[in-house]
């Protein structure tokens, strides 16, 4: 956020609608208006004296509710921009004329209430509608007394109050009469699943929220009694069962029963709830916390309407399974909760995917108004110059301050060697915090950075860029991690945080005494790309990447392409799937960006990201062997359909009559005439979530539902009976699963203790299984056994090891990171999308791959990359050349040469270096220095270590 | 009400300040745009800055 506030390629207009959208793609006007803020976000540095003296009380909205603010004010002290707003509606100047006070407090004459409404026309290519979800209504909560009772409450009140810097400071306590409460309920599905409030969709967040809230309150409050109350719990995302399984351990419960009201009982409130096998029961808890699902935006119609789009029959935005966001105009495209709801990793997804849609789209405009950001030139820092070090110590408002004493921190640093300026800040990260520190670097000419916050990991390059803006090198900065390292793990001692703070702190300016610049370099990067595979997956990034302007290498071992899509015969939502994939592969061929090579294998692979050199060879011995140079690539290796030679403990033999869910959609697309006969018992899970496989390859159940319809549709008198775990058509496939409940189709629980019994090998199949609903045994012996198997990944393994990047524990390949970075591989230039990423349906697949064709454009469409300084340094004189260094690198970033007097000595290749370090800490002769991380700075913050 | 017209090439409009729309305007710069990110509230963020943590790394949501 704070990186986008500072772009200056984003011009952010907030506080602004928009209004009408005219013109074609390439040649948009759109019409909007800006609201008056009253504030001039320029002058405004956020220090927060017109809230003090404002006499109006204003009920907080972006805490729920829960807390009050002023008219003036701004909603949390990181936000961007940083500047305060105020509130027409409430100010008593803007409503009655009267009052005026935060004008004559306001030191920067910042306020200005002569502002006025300013309408812009805005001339465009293209236009991404991103404008999220909205709030399901309050008459949908009713039923559980929610308005009526202060202690139900939604989850989003709920994360709030467990939020350390919301209204309660992260103390958990009930809204009645402020004590902590001893037990709490989750119920589920509240405003999803729910025609009574006509959203018959899933919202498909909600189980990973309540699950993610339930721990973080057992975290504050471990004797609190937690249960969670679903109707089925949708974890289907990579790594959410883990979770789930998780909060089990932790002690949370989970019910399956659906909750019918909640009413108040003396000083608790009564859950009236009903399980599967039709009991009812009562029980009594201290709060509840509903959890909401995501609505359609309230405007949505207005939106549409004013941009000329399509919404489907829920209000979201309407897209198609093979252009899952592409809006029903030309040249508007649509990312997140709008296109449907969804989490943050698949919203970042679909972000990254509508760039690269719109740079195909608008690829003769790209570049043309783009701002080149500049720098001050940078300010020369000799060896022999005086350290003059500037420490700041952050409060990170409670989440440090509460714990460690941050002034008696601050003062501690007085006078020491090198020491010029110390101060104390709220937020350090915050917008206004950054120009208080480019500042005092001027005033008080600092040659060295010191700010002791939190982590590293995610703030160093915010500073560091604040380094850049002020003329220092970037790498005159270190950070002191005193919130994960102190008031985080000592949180229930806070004068031995205090402690330990102080003496980081001091090994930090140690440390920085010593600390140099060092150069930053740029490597050159070849604008083509490889993709390795050439499924759905691979076929979607290689157009992307060629319909933007590259030259891409497409790689497909079969002889064909179109991987496993061929299986495929028709969608849920009734797609000719052949047809589309014919379609498509038509156009990779025909693309005169794309070069295809059939048969064909990924050989060698050297080089670092902007320079790659890959070697593709063809299957067959006597194939030629072809070297692509690139400068980036793309894995969508695939999955495949998994068939598990046991499931649920019973040893299957696959026939005509026990076949997979991919058989069984062969078998129903074909001609012969009894293809969908009596009884069809489908089983899901087979296989999966711990019985096989540890995961849950998220797509069975829509195929099950599916085929369930199809069989229905050709035989409505055919018997289809499902056995579950979780039902999780998650999204619009909800209303598939609805559908085929009201033909017939039944859908039956089944637990694991006992599990049901399988004889399937031989020629006629049975099922057993515990009935929850006739609460008995049940024998049926089916004309097909169906198995829904799950997806594996499809030889990732053997790539990881040639491209050195990392699996996880079930072989798909680890992105970066899984919320913020979820296509991108750790090591650079490297993206991943598909099944080669996570078991997931088709439309997520298309949308995977082409955000990992947007994201690997990038490298490419600047022509560089930037390295990091951080990079190891081999001192070639005391090189003895014996290649330990080489071997350990996990980054294939050093090589051996020979110099001048044909001595083999190593060198790194800055390019592909990650600063990692093994290098320098295993070279028998110290040849190796790391950048930033030198013995001698090291060994000044040792020996500052204790020292006190 | 003033009026204001302006002549940029290149540049696309993000609708949305939440989470998909700021990583949307990221990338298009990332890609060589100039991008107009319009928001109704008074700040960016959307829903995901009114989180405590995100699912299920308990990642700072801001």
């Amino acid at each position: 956020m704070v990186e986008a506030g500072r772009s200056p390629n984003i011009e952010l207009l907030s506080n602004t609608d928009f209004l009408a959208l005219d013109g074609k793609p390439g040649a948009f006007t759109a019409r909007v208006r800006v609201r008056p803020r009253y504030i001039i976000p320029e002058k405004c540095t956020a220090c927060g004296m017109c809230a003090q003296y404002c006499p109006r009380h204003l009920v907080d909205g972006y805490n729920e509710g829960l807390a009050l603010t002023r008219p003036i004010h701004i909603d949390y002290p990181q936000a961007v921009p940083a500047s305060y707003f105020i509130d027409p509606k409430a100010c008593m100047y803007l409503k009655n004329g009267t009052c005026m006070i935060c004008l004559s407090v306001c030191q920067t004459r910042a306020i200005n209430f002569d502002q006025q409404a300013e309408e812009r026309e805005l001339h465009v290519g293209a236009v991404v509608m991103a404008p999220g979800f909205g709030r399901i209504p309050d008459s949908a909560l009713e039923k559980y007394s929610y308005g009526a009772h202060p202690d139900v409450v939604t989850s989003l009140e709920f994360e709030r109050m467990l939020c350390a810097s919301g209204p309660f400071e992260g103390k958990l306590l009930r809204l009645s009469d402020r004590r902590h409460p001893k037990s709490l309920a989750f119920i589920q599905c509240v405003g999803s699943r729910d025609l009574g409030c006509d959203n018959g969709y899933c919202s498909s967040v909600c189980c990973m929220y309540a699950i993610k809230e339930a721990l973080v309150a057992k975290e504050h409050e471990p004797e609190l009694d937690i249960t969670i109350y679903y109707i089925d719990m949708r974890t289907q995302g990579k790594g959410f069962d883990a979770a789930r399984i998780r909060a089990e351990d932790k002690g949370i419960k989970f019910v399956r029963a659906r909750v019918a009201e909640v009413m108040p009982w003396g000083q608790q409130l009564k859950l009236a709830y009903s399980t599967l096998d039709g009991g009812h029961f009562f029980k009594a808890y201290d709060m509840v916390v509903l959890a909401v699902g995501l609505d359609a935006p309230a405007d949505a119609a207005k939106l549409a309407q004013s941009a000329g789009f399509a919404l489907n029959h829920y209000d979201f935005c309407q897209t198609t399974t093979f252009s899952p966001l592409q809006s029903s105009r030309a040249g508007v495209v649509v990312a997140g909760a709008f296109q449907g709801p969804k989490d943050i990793p698949e919203s970042v997804t679909q972000s990254s995917a509508v760039a690269g849609l719109v740079s195909a789209l608008t690829k003769q405009e790209r570049g043309k108004g783009y701002v080149i950001k500049t720098y001050p030139q940078e300010q020369q820092v000799s060896d022999d110059e005086e350290v003059r070090i500037g420490v700041f110590v952050c409060h990170c408002g409670v989440n440090i301050a509460g714990v460690v004493d941050v002034p008696s921190v601050d003062q501690y640093v007085e006078g020491m060697e090198g020491v010029v300026f110390h101060a104390q800040s709220l937020y350090s990260c915050s917008q206004d915090a950054q120009e208080v520190l480019k500042q005092k670097i001027k005033e008080h000419r600092l040659n060295r950075v010191v700010i002791a916050a939190c982590s590293p990991r995610t703030h160093e390059p915010l500073f560091q860029e604040t380094l850049k803006d002020a003329g220092l090198n970037r790498c005159l900065f270190e950070m002191v991690n005193i919130r994960d390292q102190c008031s985080w793990v000592h949180a229930n001692e806070p004068q031995a945080a205090t402690f330990k703070a102080k003496d980081l702190v001091r090994m930090g300016i140690a440390k920085a005494r010593h600390i140099k610049p060092l150069p930053e370099q740029t490597v050159s990067v070849i604008d083509k790309a490889l993709v390795i595979g050439g499924g759905i997956a691979g076929l979607t990034a290689a157009l992307s990447l060629a319909d933007q302007g590259f030259l891409t290498s497409l790689v497909e071992k079969q002889p064909h392409l179109g991987g496993h899509l061929h299986d495929a015969r028709y969608t849920l939502r009734g797609d000719d799937t052949a047809k589309i994939l014919k379609n498509l592969i038509n156009q990779v061929r025909k693309h005169q960006n794309i070069e295809v090579y059939l048969s064909s294998e990924l050989g060698q692979i050297t080089g670092y990201v902007g320079n790659f050199s890959s070697q593709i060879k063809g299957k067959k011995t006597d194939d030629q062997t072809t070297i692509v140079e690139h400068g980036v690539i793309v894995i969508a290796t695939g999955g495949r359909e998994h068939r598990p030679p046991r499931v649920l403990d019973a040893p299957i033999k696959y026939s005509d009559r026990v076949l997979t869910q991919n058989d069984l959609e062969r078998r129903l697309a074909g001609r012969a005439r009894n293809r969908a006969p009596g009884l069809v018992v489908m089983i899901q899970c087979a296989g999966s979530r711990g019985d096989d496989l540890s995961y849950c390859s998220k797509q069975c159940c829509n195929e099950a539902v599916k085929n369930a319809l199809k069989i229905k549709e050709i035989n409505p008198a055919a018997q289809v009976v499902v056995l579950y775990r979780d039902l999780r058509t998650y999204g619009y496939a909800e209303d598939a699963y609805r559908e085929a409940r009201e033909k017939g189709v039944l859908f039956i629980p089944y637990s694991l203790d006992p599990k049901p019994k399988l004889n399937a090998e031989g020629k006629a199949p049975e099922v057993a299984f515990y009935d929850p609903i006739l609460r008995e045994e049940v024998t049926l012996a089916p004309d097909l056994l169906v198995l829904s198997t799950g997806i594996v990944p499809e030889d990732t393994e053997e790539l990881s090891k040639l491209l050195k990047v990392p699996i996880t524990s079930d072989k798909f390949f680890l992105e970066a990171h899984v919320k913020l970075r979820p296509v991108e591989l750790p090591v650079a230039g490297v993206y991943v999308c598909g099944l080669a990423h996570s078991p997931q349906p088709v439309e997520e697949i298309i949308v995977q791959a082409q955000a990992a064709a947007a994201k690997a454009a990038i490298p490419m469409v600047k022509g560089h990359v930037l390295v990091e300084p951080t990079v190891s340094t081999v001192d070639q004189p005391s090189c003895i050349g014996c290649g330990i260094c080489e071997a350990l690198c996990p980054y294939q970033a050093i090589r051996m040469i020979k110099d001048e007097k044909n001595k083999r000595k190593a060198e790194t290749i800055t390019a592909s270096c990650k600063g990692c370090g093994i290098c320098a800490s295993h070279c028998p002769v110290f040849a190796i220095s790391m950048g930033g991380f030198t013995d001698e700075q090291i060994k000044a913050q040792i020996k500052a270590f204790g020292a006190s | 009400m003033t009026k204001a017209m302006e002549k940029k090439e290149g540049a696309v409009l993000v609708v949305g300040g939440g989470v998909a729309g700021v990583q949307a305007a990221m990338d298009l710069t990332g890609l060589g745009y100039y991008v107009y990110l319009v928001e109704k509230a008074p700040t960016v963020g959307g829903a995901m800055a009114m989180l405590d943590k995100t699912f299920p790394t308990n990642d700072c949501s801001l």
